[in-house]
C-alpha cells in the first residue's frame, strides 16, 4: 500500500558533495527559495511526484560536522529534530568517503531514518575505488545507492529507494561504541536526562551533545524545567572524564567517530595504494601556482568584466531598440495628457530603462556560477587569503565580496559562512563597496555617453578597482577600530575540478535574474511612478514668462520652416522650467548646495535620492528627467539627452560613477542588514559611512580633475 | 622541540601524533579529519607563502600556517 500523505525528505550532506545538483534533478523547477525563521540561512524546498508519492524535499545547508559552531551546522540538525522529516537522505562524495562518512555516523546518531546517496561513483572509479554498496548497506542497515548527480544518473533508483524506506517505516539503531569510559560519562549523563521530561532529543544524543560542550543543546537544556542541575552534573562528569582521558572529551569522541569511519572505509572500499597526484592537482599545479596564481586570478577577473561589457552590449542594443519602439508607439496611439505620460514616460521609460541591462546582469551571473561551479571560487580564496588577512579578514571574506559584485543581498547572506564575528561583521560592511551588478547600468549608460569606446573597459575596470581598494583600505580601519580581536580559523576544502552542468548554471542564473527583476518590476516600478509624480507635479507652475503667446507669436510672424526650430527651443524652455519648478526639482535644488563641489547639479541629486530604493534607480529617474525636458516626438536616447547637457562633463560623469558606486547601499541590502546584525544601529551606521566616504572620494574626483583641467 | 605541520615542505609527509590549540579551532581542525594518525601530505604554499594546501584522507584541504602550527608530526616521509 502506498501512503498518499507528503513524504518529507532532508537532504544532508559536506559542502561539494554534489547535493544541490541532486536536489536540483529531484525537484527540477519546482522549488522554492525562502530563509529559516530568525536566521537568514537560506531554506530551499522542492516538490515532486514520484510513482504517486508526493515527496516535499528540504535542501539542507551544507556541512562537514553538527557541531553548534557554525550556523548553518545548528540549522541542519535543528530540521532533523525539530521538524521531524519522514526521512534523512545523506548525499556523500564517492570519491571522498571518509570525511564524508565522518557526517553520515553524526546524523545517524539523531536516530532518524536514512539512505545514503553515494554521488560521483564515476569519479571514484576513475580514482581507482572500487565500492561495495551492498556490503554497506548491511553495515548500517540502511539503504545505499549509488548515482551520479551532474549526469541525473540514478535519480529514480534513489527515488525509488526513498519511497521504499518511507513506506517501511524501520529504524535500525546505531550506535558507535566511544570506549569504555566515554561510555560510562555517557551513561551517567542519560540517568540525569531522566529526570527531564519532554526532551525533544533523543537522549543518547542529547547526553553526547552535551559533553562535548555544546553550548545550543546546553542552552534548550537550560531552559526546561530542572534543566539546571542536570548542568551541574554534566559539568562534573565531563571535567572527570577529561582528566581521565586527558583531552577535551569532544576530541576524544571525534577522534572515535573518525577511527570508526576509518575502520568502515578500509572494509568497504577497495583503494589501490595511489599516491599519484588527480587531475585537479595538475590542474591546480598551473592555476595556483607559486607565481602565475595571482595573475592569473586577476587575469580571470579583468576578463570576467570585460566579457560582461562587451558581449553585454549586443544583445542591450536589441532591447533597447524594442523599448524605444514601445514607448514611440504608446505614444503615437494614444491621445495626449496625463495617462500617457505615465505610460509612454514613468513606466516604459522606466522600467524599460532597466530591462535593458539584463543581459550584462546574465553574464555576469554565468561568470560567477561558472566560477563557483568549476571549483575556482575556493582556489581564489586560496590565492587570496594572505591579502585578505592582510587587511584582517578572512581568504573565506573573499567568496562574499566576489558575490558582491553580482547583488550584495546574497553576498551578506554569504557572510554567514564566516563563524567569527569581528570577520563577518567588516565583510558585512565593506560587501557593499563591491560594485553590485545594479550599479553596473549606472556605469554603462554614463561611460557609453561620455566615454570613447576604446576608454571603456579601462574606465568600468578603474570602477570596479577603485571599490576593491577603499573596500581593502575601510576593513582595515573597522577591524582595528570596532572589531579587534583574532580571525576565525581558515580551513577550507579545495573542492576536485568539475565539469560544470548546463542545468546548474542555468537555474543560478534563472533564480539571481529572477531576483533581480523582481526588484525591477516592483520596486522599481514604484520608483519611477513616485518619480514621475514628482517630475509632473504641481501640474500648474507660474512660469517666468507666457509661453503660450509667445509661441502663437512666432507661428504668425514666421512660415512654418522658420518657425518649427523656435517653437522647439521654447518647448524646451518651457519643459525644462516646469521640471525645475516640480516637487522633484524642488527637492533637487534643495540639495543642490551640498552635492555642487562633486560637479552635480539637481537633476543628480533628484537621481541620487530616488536610487537609495535601488542603485539602478538613477538610470529610470535620469530617463525620466531628461525625457521630461526632450519635446521631440520620438523619445532620444537617455545618452545622447545626457551627453548634450553642458552640465554633464566626462569628470562629472566619472564623479557621479564614484559617488554612485560608493554612497549609501541600496534599501535591500540596508534591509538585509538589519537582518543579519539584527539591529538597526548596523544599517544605519552603513548608511552614514558609506555616503560620507562617497562625497568625500567624489569630492576629490572632481576638484582634482578640475585643477588638472580636465 | 616537536616537527608541526607547518615545517614541512612541499611533497613531504607526516603522519599526525597529535593536535594542540583549544576550543571550536581544534573542534574544527579534527572534524576535518585531521586526527592523530592521519596520514598528510603537504602539496604546495599559496603565492604569497600562506596559507597551504595539503592533501588528506584523499580530499584537498588548505589551511594557514598558524592553524597547522597547531599540529604536530609524529613520522615524517620524503617525497610521495
Amino acid at each position: 500500500m502506498m501512503s498518499t500523505a507528503c513524504v518529507t525528505v532532508a537532504l544532508a550532506g559536506n559542502p561539494n558533495s554534489g547535493k544541490t545538483t541532486i536536489f536540483n534533478n529531484i525537484t527540477g523547477a519546482r522549488q522554492h527559495v525562502g530563509n529559516y525563521p530568525g536566521v537568514t540561512v537560506e531554506r530551499r524546498e522542492g516538490f515532486r511526484r514520484f510513482h504517486g508519492q508526493d515527496l516535499m524535499v528540504i535542501d539542507l545547508p551544507g556541512t562537514y560536522s553538527l557541531t553548534a559552531n557554525s550556523l548553518d551546522e545548528v540549522v541542519a540538525r535543528n530540521v532533523i529534530i525539530d521538524e521531524k522529516p519522514d526521512l534523512i537522505v545523506n548525499i556523500l562524495d564517492a570519491s571522498n568517503l571518509e570525511r564524508n562518512l565522518y557526517l553520515a555516523v553524526q546524523l545517524l546518531e539523531l536516530e532518524r531514518p536514512m539512505v545514503l546517496a553515494l554521488n560521483m561513483k564515476d569519479v571514484a572509479e576513475q580514482a581507482g575505488l572500487k565500492l561495495d554498496e551492498s556490503a554497506l548497506q548491511r553495515r548500517f542497515g540502511i539503504p545505499v545507492v549509488s548515482l551520479v548527480g551532474n549526469r541525473n544518473q540514478g535519480t529514480d533508483e534513489l527515488l525509488q529507494a526513498v519511497v521504499d524506506a518511507s513506506a517501511a517505516h524501520t529504524y535500525k539503531p546505531f550506535v558507535i561504541d566511544y570506549g569504555a569510559k566515554i561510555e560510562a560519562a555517557i551513561k551517567q549523563v542519560s540517568e540525569a536526562l531522566r529526570t527531564l521530561t519532554e526532551v525533544k532529543y533523543p537522549r543518547r544524543w542529547l547526553a553526547i551533545k552535551l559533553l562535548e560542550n555544546d553550548s545550543d543543546v546546553q542552552d534548550a537544556v537550560a531552559a526546561l524545567n530542572g534543566g539546571d542541575k542536570v548542568l551541574v552534573v554534566v559539568e562534573a562528569v565531563r571535567n572527570k572524564t577529561t582528566v581521565i582521558i586527558g583531552e577535551e572529551p569532544e576530541i576524544a569522541m571525534a577522534e572515535c567517530r573518525y577511527q570508526y569511519v576509518g575502520e568502515v572505509y578500509r572494509d568497504f572500499v577497495d583503494s589501490r595504494a595511489r599516491s599519484e597526484q588527480s587531475v585537479s592537482d595538475r590542474i591546480d599545479r598551473v592555476l595556483t601556482h607559486r607565481i602565475m596564481g595571482l595573475p592569473i586570478f586577476f587575469g580571470i577577473m579583468w576578463l570576467l568584466f570585460n566579457v560582461v561589457f562587451t558581449v553585454g552590449e549586443i544583445p542591450q542594443g536589441w532591447i533597447e531598440e524594442g523599448v524605444k519602439w514601445l514607448g514611440a508607439t504608446v505614444t503615437a496611439n494614444m491621445a495626449e495628457g496625463e495617462l500617457r505620460s505615465l505610460l509612454a514616460d514613468g513606466i516604459i521609460g522606466g522600467v524599460g530603462s532597466v530591462i535593458t541591462f539584463l543581459p550584462s546582469i546574465l553574464l555576469l551571473f554565468l561568470g560567477i556560477a561558472l566560477l563557483e561551479d568549476t571549483g575556482y571560487m575556493a582556489r581564489a580564496a586560496f590565492v587570496m587569503d594572505r591579502v585578505m588577512r592582510a587587511v584582517g579578514l578572512h581568504g573565506k571574506s573573499f567568496i562574499p565580496l566576489l558575490l558582491g559584485f553580482g547583488c550584495s543581498v546574497p553576498a551578506i547572506m554569504g557572510t554567514r559562512t564566516l563563524e567569527n564575528r569581528g570577520d563577518r561583521m567588516v565583510t558585512i560592511l565593506v560587501s557593499p563597496l563591491m560594485s553590485c551588478s545594479a550599479r553596473l547600468p549606472v556605469y554603462t549608460l554614463l561611460i557609453a555617453a561620455f566615454f570613447p569606446e576604446s576608454m571603456a573597459g579601462s574606465v568600468l575596470f578603474s570602477i570596479y578597482f577603485l571599490g576593491i581598494v577603499l573596500a581593502i583600505g575601510m576593513a582595515l580601519v573597522f577591524r582595528k577600530v570596532l572589531f579587534p580581536g583574532t580571525t576565525e580559523p581558515f580551513l577550507m576544502e579545495m573542492p576536485s575540478y568539475h565539469m560544470p552542468t548546463v542545468r546548474s548554471i542555468l537555474i543560478h542564473m534563472w533564480e539571481r535574474s529572477v531576483l533581480y527583476l523582481k526588484k525591477a518590476g516592483t520596486l522599481i516600478l514604484t520608483a519611477s511612478i513616485l518619480i514621475w509624480f514628482m517630475t509632473n507635479y504641481p501640474a500648474n507652475v507660474e512660469y517666468s514668462k507666457d509661453f503660450d503667446s509667445a509661441k502663437a507669436e512666432v507661428t504668425e510672424k514666421y512660415d512654418a520652416p522658420t518657425a518649427e526650430p523656435m517653437l522647439a527651443q521654447l518647448d524646451k524652455e518651457q519643459a525644462s522650467e516646469k521640471l525645475s519648478l516640480s516637487y522633484a526639482g524642488q527637492f533637487g535644488h534643495f540639495v543642490e548646495p551640498a552635492i555642487r563641489p562633486l560637479g552635480f547639479d539637481w537633476k543628480m541629486g533628484v537621481g541620487l535620492v530616488s536610487a537609495v530604493a535601488a542603485k539602478e534607480v538613477l538610470v529610470s529617474t535620469l530617463a525620466t528627467i531628461y525625457s521630461a525636458g526632450d519635446v521631440e516626438e520620438d523619445p532620444q536616447s537617455l545618452q545622447e539627452a545626457l551627453a548634450a547637457d553642458s552640465n554633464f562633463t566626462p569628470l562629472v560623469a566619472l564623479s557621479l560613477m564614484v559617488f554612485t558606486l560608493l554612497y549609501s547601499p541600496c534599501l535591500a541590502v540596508l534591509a538585509v542588514i538589519r537582518r543579519e546584525t539584527n539591529s538597526w544601529k548596523w544599517p544605519a551606521f552603513s548608511f552614514v559611512y558609506s555616503t560620507a566616504l562617497a562625497w568625500l572620494m567624489s569630492f576629490i574626483v572632481y576638484q582634482g580633475g578640475s585643477a588638472l583641467g580636465f | 622541540m616537536k616537527k608541526t605541520l607547518d615545517s614541512l615542505l612541499p611533497g613531504e609527509t607526516g603522519v599526525i601524533s597529535r593536535v594542540t590549540g583549544i576550543g571550536p579551532v581544534k573542534r574544527r581542525i579534527v572534524d576535518m579529519g585531521l586526527v592523530a594518525g592521519t596520514l598528510v601530505r603537504v602539496q604546495k604554499y599559496a603565492p604569497l607563502g600562506d596559507p597551504m594546501e595539503i592533501k588528506v584522507k584523499n580530499f584537498n584541504l588548505s589551511l594557514r600556517k598558524a592553524e597547522a602550527a597547531l599540529i604536530e608530526i609524529g613520522v615524517t616521509g620524503g617525497n610521495a
